[in-house]
This record gives C-alpha cells, sequence and structure tokens, in this order.
C-alpha cells in the first residue's frame, strides 16, 4: 500500500480480477455448452433451432428479469406466475369485450396492479418473510382467477385469434418472433433501470442493507412496490405470450411452478440470493444455460428425465458459490 | 470478586515474513514480530497499516501469501481458526462472532462440543463457567440470549468463550472501541490479570494512553510494514503518533469558534418518550455544537434516532428551524436538514457488498439526476470531493465497501452524511475505531460544520471527546437528561452525574 499517502487512487480493476469466476463462471458454461452442442450435433446451429431456443426463453425469460429486480432488492416474488394467469385472463376477457388492443393494454395494467397490491401486502405484513407473504397472495391470485374462469379454458373472440396470437409471429427481417423481441426489449429496459436510473440504484441499496438504505432516506416500501410492479408486468406480458401459443387459452393454472424457474434462472446467473447484488444480463445468461440444456437433452435424444437433476445440481452450486464468496469477505 | 487466574504455561506467538496482498495491493510486508509468552504486546497504526489482518493471520483465519506463524518457535502448522484455537490462539475481533439467538452458556461452549454425541453436559459446563466467572469477575446469566446484552455484555460472553477453549494466546483487535470508560477499565484489569496468569495478549487500540498503559511492549505498523517494536515504557501518545504517521504531528482538540448571540434555535425537541427515553427537551442553536454523555444505554442512540425520524416518537415532537416534523420519517427529516450518522455501520450505516461510491451516494441520489436518470459523472466527482475532505483511503471508490479496514468505513459512513450538507448534523460515535489523526480531522470537520452554521449533536461515549468538541454537554441517564454541563466542565462531573446514584451500588 505505497501509495495511501495520496488517498482515493482510482483503481477499480485490480480487486475485481479476483471475482472473475462468479461474474464470468455461468457465462463460460453457456459458452462451452453451445460448442458442445455445435460440435455434437448437427441440428444445433441451425436458424430453425436457434429461433426455436430463444422462443422457448421467452416466457422463462420475462419471469426472470422481474424476479431479477425483486431478488436484488431483497425479496422474492412467488405470486409471478399466479399474476400471470389472472393478468392473462382479464386480458382476454377484456379482448372479448373491447378487442385486442384493449386487452394487451388491460393485461399489462392488471399485472402493474397486482403487483402493486403484492408490494403493499409485503411492506404492511414486515411481520412476516417477504417468501411466505406472496406464497400466500398468490395463492390468493390463483384462486380469483379460478373464480373467473370458472375451471374452464376461455377464449376470444374467432376474429380475434390472428391479432392475439401476433407473439407468434415472426419479425419481419430479424429472424426471431416477436415474443423474442418482447424479451430482449424488456430486458434492455430493465438493465437500463437497474444500471442507469436512481431508482436501480435503490433497488441495490434496499437489497444491500434494508435498514441503512430507510435511513439514508430511501422510501424502502416504495422500492419494493415499484419492483413488485415490474415484476407484475413481465408476468403479464409472460401471460400474453402464454396465450398467444395455446391457440388465444387463458386458465387459472398457466405457467404453474414456473416462478420457481425464474428464480432459479436468476440465481444460476450469479444473482446473489441474498440481495444487493445481481445484473438482469445475468438472468438473461442463466435462462440461457437452462434453456440450451433442455435444448440439449433434446438433440442429443438423452432421458429427459436426468434434466431436472443437471438443472438442481446447477441451483446448488450457483447458491454454494455465493455462500462461498460472501464466507471469503466476512473473515 | 475475582479469583487468582490458573497459571498457564506461557505461549509465545511470532510472525516471520509474514507478507499479504489483496488483488496486487500489498497491506502487509515481510513482518517479523515475536510475542513473548505472558506478556501484553500493544499494536499501533493508522487506519489501514493492516493491524486486523494481521491478528487474522496469526489466529488462522486467513493465510499469509508468505512467511508463517511461529509457537514458541516452532512452526504452528496454523491453516484454520480451528487449527489455532485447538493450539490456544483465540482472536477477538471487533465485529462478535456469537450466535445472538442463543444462549450466553451455550454460545461459551460452542465448537467446544466434540463430535456429534455432544460430550458436554449441561452440568458440567456450568461448573465451567461459574469458575471462569469467578476469575474474571463477570456476572453473566447462562440464560440469558445474547441478542438481548448490551454490547459490553457480549464481548465479555466473548472473551469468556476463547478462556473456555483454553487459550494462551489472547488477540483483540480494538476490544475498548464499543465500551464505555468505566467497562474500559474492567477489561483493562481483566487483561492484566489474564497476562499476570501466564496469557500472552496482542491488543489493538486507537486509544493510546491505554496502549502505553496496559502494554509491555508496543509495535507500531505503517502502511504493512513492522516499522518499530519497543518497550511500551519509553514511549508517549506522541511518540506513538509520529512512528504511526511517520512524521510530527500535534494531536488536540481544535478550538471551538463562540455560537453567535443571535444565532437562532435550529433544533428543537419537545418532551420526546419512546421506550426508555423519557421526556427529554432540548434546543441546539445554529453554529452550536451540543454534546451528549451518558452511560452505554442510557438511551442516547435512542434519542438520536427518534430525533432524525428513524423511530416514532410515543410523545413529544421535533422542530427544525421553527417548524416541527409531521410523520416522522428519515426522508422527511432529510428534507427538512437533518442527517444522522448513526452508531452501527455494519447494521445501520453502511450496504458492506456494495461499493464505496454507491454507498456514500445513497442519501443523495435525487440532487444529481436528470430526469430518471443518474448522472454519474457528477456522482464520481462528489463522492471523490467528500472522500479526500474526511481523508478516506481506498484502493479506489468502486471497491466493495468492506473491504476497506475499519476506521475508513467510518470516514466512509462519515463522508456520506457530510455530502448531505445538513443544518443540523446529528452524530452518533462518530469516530468510533477512526486513529488518532483522522479523528483529530473527523473533529475539525465537525467544527468548521459549527462554523459554518450547522447545528450538531454529538454523542459520544468519551467524555474527552464530548467535552472537548461541544460548546454545552447534556448527561443522560436512564433515558432521561439529567444535568448540563458547560464546555470548561471537569470530567469528573460529567462521570459522575452520568452514573448519578448508581455510583455507589454499581458492580
Ligand atoms: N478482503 C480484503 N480485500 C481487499 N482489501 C482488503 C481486504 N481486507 C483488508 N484489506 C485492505 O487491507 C488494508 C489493511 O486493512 P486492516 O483491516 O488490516 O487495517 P487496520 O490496521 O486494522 O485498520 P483500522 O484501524 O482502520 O481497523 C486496508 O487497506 C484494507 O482496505
Ligand atoms: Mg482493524
Amino acid at each position: 500500500m505505497t501509495e495511501t499517502s495520496t488517498p482515493v487512487v482510482a483503481q477499480p480493476s485490480a480487486l475485481s480480477r479476483s471475482f472473475n469466476l462468479r461474474d464470468y463462471g455461468v457465462v463460460i458454461g453457456v459458452v462451452a455448452l453451445v460448442i458442445y452442442l455445435s460440435l455434437s450435433t448437427s441440428t444445433f446451429l441451425t436458424t430453425g433451432n436457434l429461433t426455436n431456443v430463444l422462443d422457448q426463453a421467452v416466457v422463462v425469460g420475462l419471469l426472470t428479469c422481474g424476479a431479477t429486480l425483486c431478488i436484488i432488492s431483497g425479496v422474492f416474488d412467488l405470486t409471478a406466475t399466479a399474476s400471470l394467469a389472472l393478468s392473462a385472463i382479464i386480458g382476454v376477457e377484456v379482448t372479448q369485450a373491447a378487442g385486442v388492443e384493449a386487452g394487451f393494454v388491460a393485461a399489462v395494467l392488471a399485472g402493474a396492479g397486482l403487483g402493486a397490491l403484492t408490494g403493499f401486502i409485503v411492506n404492511v405484513s414486515t411481520a412476516v418473510n417477504a417468501f411466505i407473504a406472496t406464497l400466500a397472495v398468490s395463492i390468493v391470485y390463483r384462486g380469483v382467477a379460478l373464480v373467473i374462469t370458472g375451471g374452464a379454458i376461455i377464449y376470444p373472440l374467432t376474429d380475434q385469434l390472428d391479432g392475439v396470437q401476433v407473439f407468434t409471429d415472426d419479425v419481419p427481417g430479424l429472424g426471431i418472433t416477436v415474443a423474442t423481441a418482447t424479451l430482449l426489449v424488456v430486458a434492455l429496459v430493465m438493465g437500463v433501470v437497474l444500471w442507469a436510473t436512481n431508482f436501480g440504484r435503490r433497488i441495490y441499496a434496499v437489497g444491500g442493507n434494508a435498514e441503512a438504505a430507510r435511513l439514508s432516506g430511501i422510501r424502502v416500501g416504495s422500492v419494493h412496490i415499484g419492483v413488485y410492479m415490474a415484476s407484475g408486468v413481465c408476468s403479464a406480458l409472460a401471460g400474453l405470450v402464454l396465450v398467444a401459443r395455446s391457440g388465444g387459452g387463458a386458465q387459472a393454472n398457466m405457467a404453474l411452478g414456473l416462478e420457481l424457474s425464474a428464480i432459479a434462472a436468476a440465481v444460476i446467473g450469479g444473482t446473489s440470493i441474498l440481495g444487493g447484488e445481481g445484473a438482469i444480463w445475468r438472468g438473461m445468461v442463466g435462462v440461457l444455460l437452462l434453456t440450451l440444456i433442455s435444448n440439449g437433452f433434446n438433440l442429443l435424444g438423452w432421458d429427459t428425465t436426468f434434466q431436472q437433476v443437471v438443472q438442481g445440481c446447477l441451483i446448488l452450486v450457483a447458491i454454494i458459490t455465493d455462500r462461498y464468496i460472501r464466507r471469503a469477505r466476512s473473515t | 470478586m475475582m479469583t487468582p487466574v490458573a497459571q498457564r504455561s506461557g505461549l509465545g506467538i511470532s510472525a516471520r515474513g509474514v507478507g499479504k496482498s489483496y488483488g496486487g495491493v500489498s497491506v502487509l510486508r515481510d513482518v517479523d514480530l515475536d510475542v513473548r509468552p505472558g506478556e501484553i504486546l500493544g499494536l499501533v497504526g493508522e487506519n489501514g497499516a493492516g493491524k486486523s489482518t494481521l491478528l487474522r493471520v496469526l489466529a488462522g483465519s486467513i493465510r499469509p501469501d508468505t512467511g508463517e506463524v511461529l509457537l514458541n518457535g516452532e512452526p504452528a502448522g496454523i491453516r484454520t481458526p480451528k487449527d489455532a484455537i485447538s493450539r490456544g490462539v483465540s482472536l477477538i475481533s471487533q465485529e462478535l462472532a456469537l450466535v445472538p439467538a442463543r444462549t450466553v452458556l451455550e454460545n461459551v461452549f460452542l465448537g467446544s462440543w466434540d463430535g456429534w454425541a455432544g460430550g458436554h453436559g449441561r452440568a458440567r459446563d456450568l461448573q465451567t463457567f461459574q469458575r471462569l466467572q469467578e476469575e474474571t469477575g463477570f456476572r453473566l446469566a447462562p440464560d440469558a440470549i445474547v441478542a438481548s446484552l448490551p454490547i459490553g455484555r457480549q464481548q465479555q460472553v466473548e472473551i469468556l468463550k476463547a478462556l473456555a477453549r483454553g487459550a494462551q494466546v489472547l488477540a483483540l483487535d480494538e476490544p475498548t472501541a464499543v465500551l464505555a470508560g468505566h467497562e474500559k477499565e474492567g477489561l483493562l484489569d481483566l487483561i492484566r490479570k489474564l497476562a499476570e496468569g501466564g496469557t500472552t495478549v496482542v491488543f489493538v487500540s486507537h486509544f493510546l494512553d491505554e496502549v502505553l498503559s496496559i502494554a509491555d511492549r508496543v509495535a507500531v505498523l505503517r502502511d504493512g510494514d513492522l516499522v518499530a517494536t519497543d518497550d511500551a515504557s519509553s514511549h508517549q501518545p506522541a511518540s506513538l503518533v509520529a512512528m504511526m504517521v511517520g512524521r510530527q504531528v500535534d494531536v488536540m482538540y481544535p478550538t471551538l469558534p463562540p455560537v453567535p448571540e443571535d444565532a437562532p434555535v435550529a433544533l428543537s425537541v419537545e418532551g420526546l418518550s419512546r421506550g426508555m427515553v423519557r421526556d427529554v427537551s432540548l434546543q441546539v442553536r445554529a453554529g452550536e455544537i451540543l454534546g451528549v454523555a451518558g452511560l452505554v444505554g442510557s438511551g442516547r442512540s435512542e434519542l438520536l434516532r427518534m430525533i432524525f425520524g428513524a423511530d416514532t416518537p410515543a410523545a413529544g415532537r421535533v422542530l427544525v428551524h421553527g417548524a416541527p416534523l409531521k410523520a416522522p420519517s428519515p426522508a422527511r427529516a432529510m428534507a427538512a436538514g437533518l442527517a444522522l450518522v448513526p452508531e452501527s455501520r455494519k447494521e445501520q450505516g453502511l450496504a458492506l457488498t456494495r461499493s464505496v461510491r454507491d454507498n456514500v451516494a445513497a442519501p443523495t441520489l435525487s440532487r444529481r439526476r436528470l430526469g430518471p436518470f443518474a448522472k454519474r459523472k457528477a456522482e464520481r466527482r462528489a463522492v471523490a470531493d467528500v472522500a479526500r475532505r474526511v481523508d478516506l483511503r481506498a484502493k479506489g471508490l468502486g471497491v466493495p465497501i468492506w473491504t476497506l479496514s475499519g476506521g475508513n468505513q467510518q470516514k466512509a459512513l462519515f463522508a456520506k452524511w457530510l455530502l448531505t450538507e445538513p443544518s443540523v448534523l446529528l452524530v452518533d460515535e462518530p469516530t468510533r475505531g477512526v486513529d488518532v489523526v483522522a479523528k483529530q480531522q473527523i473533529h475539525g470537520l465537525i467544527v468548521d460544520l459549527a462554523a459554518s452554521g450547522v447545528a450538531v449533536v454529538v454523542v459520544s461515549s468519551e467524555v474527552e471527546e464530548v467535552l472537548g468538541l461541544a460548546h454545552r454537554v447534556v448527561v443522560m441517564r436512564r433515558g432521561r437528561a439529567v444535568a448540563e454541563f458547560a464546555q470548561n466542565a471537569a470530567a469528573g462531573d460529567v462521570v459522575a452525574a452520568a452514573f448519578g446514584d448508581e455510583a455507589r451500588n454499581h458492580d
């Protein structure tokens, strides 16, 4: 430390070098998998397959954007797919009544509203862990969805089907679907929010130490409502994609359990489960890894039952790495 | 009360050529240090000099890049804290390592339960516990939950834990930083007694007179180099400071400019109550520094938190520049011009995994924005400026704040609130863990702020600090403001007021 006499020299690169494993381990994993699949199959590197891989990643990808925001701010959103189902159902109902555009808008607004409600409930039940609180709320949302649909699959009117299924169309000239494009835009926007806005900075501050953030004048409750709303919008968009894929149908038990895959993807990408650290691109890399694995199992003709074992192990590795890094710090 | 400590055969511990670097920056270089059996070695140095790092190396919690640790001259083969403990070396770090939700007894014997079967019975543990309490003169209830104890008592648990493991070498990292005056004396007496009984002690502190009063020898670290080891008796605080910083420095309190006659009241507290705090009223004028003294647990921090809106008062109100704060919250208090530098860095002050810059910028984000976007360049500049003002020393402002030494974290915390340019500044233990020179700088900053018209309330467990820094001192006892002193009061009177009638029957 010869330079301590000149305080505060900017030279951040030296320290960050020691965190490379956490930062880029999962990226290396994805690259390795891509190389392996390209070499061992003839089908992987085809436009058709790659478009397909991206398209498959969309729903979990959207949910992961929301999950990442929540986790960084130190909370979980187990309502994600219940909100997805409920806002999709509201979207379809409104579509029937007022047309496709109105239905899309209604779904997104419903997602935001449900998110705000979830955030509000989490705030007033501070004594309860957000995990449990949102678990309870998710059951309520699914219940409401069931009440609205009466347990049936609901569809828009026949002449609206084309409009509703726009997400499965290709974006002209880009070789990706509208759904994939939606994910890319959402991920980009969320990434910019996290990285470049004051709201994003507050998300990290709250997740890093909620009490310190509160004493810094940051309204922790508002930040949480904000992330739950963002998560709700992501859920609603994911819901619209699913509706489009299932021929326009929406039902109460859509995407059951996918909220856990989203949390898993965020964590595999290297977003800390303890809050305060992470990034959208990490979640996207995590989603890509999970999707490539399942694509690989299909292409290679492996028994897909092992897929879950692999995914579970990946989550464990990610969490243990996180703990290990945190432990190394606290000594 | 204290029975003699069982005589232990002394164990000497040495560092041989110890070097350690983090990300290419060396924080310890070729350190050779011999601590003789049964002696008390005082280890001093500026913030970031490497004291904590050296203690961690001795206690096996980090492995040095070069060199080794010897016990009685033999390579000790210490690779983990567990190795160190089994060889009789225990570290009491500043951040206590207890299990807060469990009892005192469980914590004391934590880790000494061998194997799954748990060879220890409660009866036997209790017996050992009582013996250790008699040796140390502590009076802890074995079944008290650790989290419910004040920090000074928690530290006692940590010491019992070390003794229960049969520690022959005790490394203490700034153990007195969190203690009030009388608790400090108690701890120093205990350390002396343990050393007489043959325990080898390495003692780190920024209170240099304390170090000189207790240590047989002193060792000085400067920027990772061991620059001197010498008999304590041949030194004065000033000579230690000179070795620590490598030049002559006068350490004294800054001169306080008088409060202007016509200075308006900036902060007015009327009958605040909550929990143990009862009906406290006070007024601070613009440009005035009000000191708040009292024992640990007398309600000083609770009072500051209430003024700042961190806790909602049960009764009473706070007026800033004559306007009452309605529906108190930190955000509203800040909008009114208040700032609170909280007592605990780890719990209330900093997000340890975030960068220095993120931490320092957090309260002022909304001042540097373009619509929803953060102005990063302005932020870099603002944070760099304020870091320079507090003499923050770090490898860069983008590094995670947990990598900074304790004293530099404290400076960052102060910088964070300095940046808000408050008109009423509340500071709780502003110089905890800060070295003598930096302490003087922080004092200088506080006085400069006052001179520019800021009203300041300073809480400190160091009576000298309160008296040296404040125009007026209020003493709190058991949640009430019980006495007030002028600037030139005698320290003894302030302490007596803090104890009140407890002085007669205090343990
Ligand atoms: N894990 C780490 N990663 C990077 N740098 C570190 C790490 N631990 C310590 N340092 C650096 O090593 C230097 C010495 O730190 P150390 O905590 O030993 O100082 P110290 O003498 O105990 O200071 P203080 O009096 O402020 O407690 C500091 O510059 C600190 O930033
Ligand atoms: Mg230290």
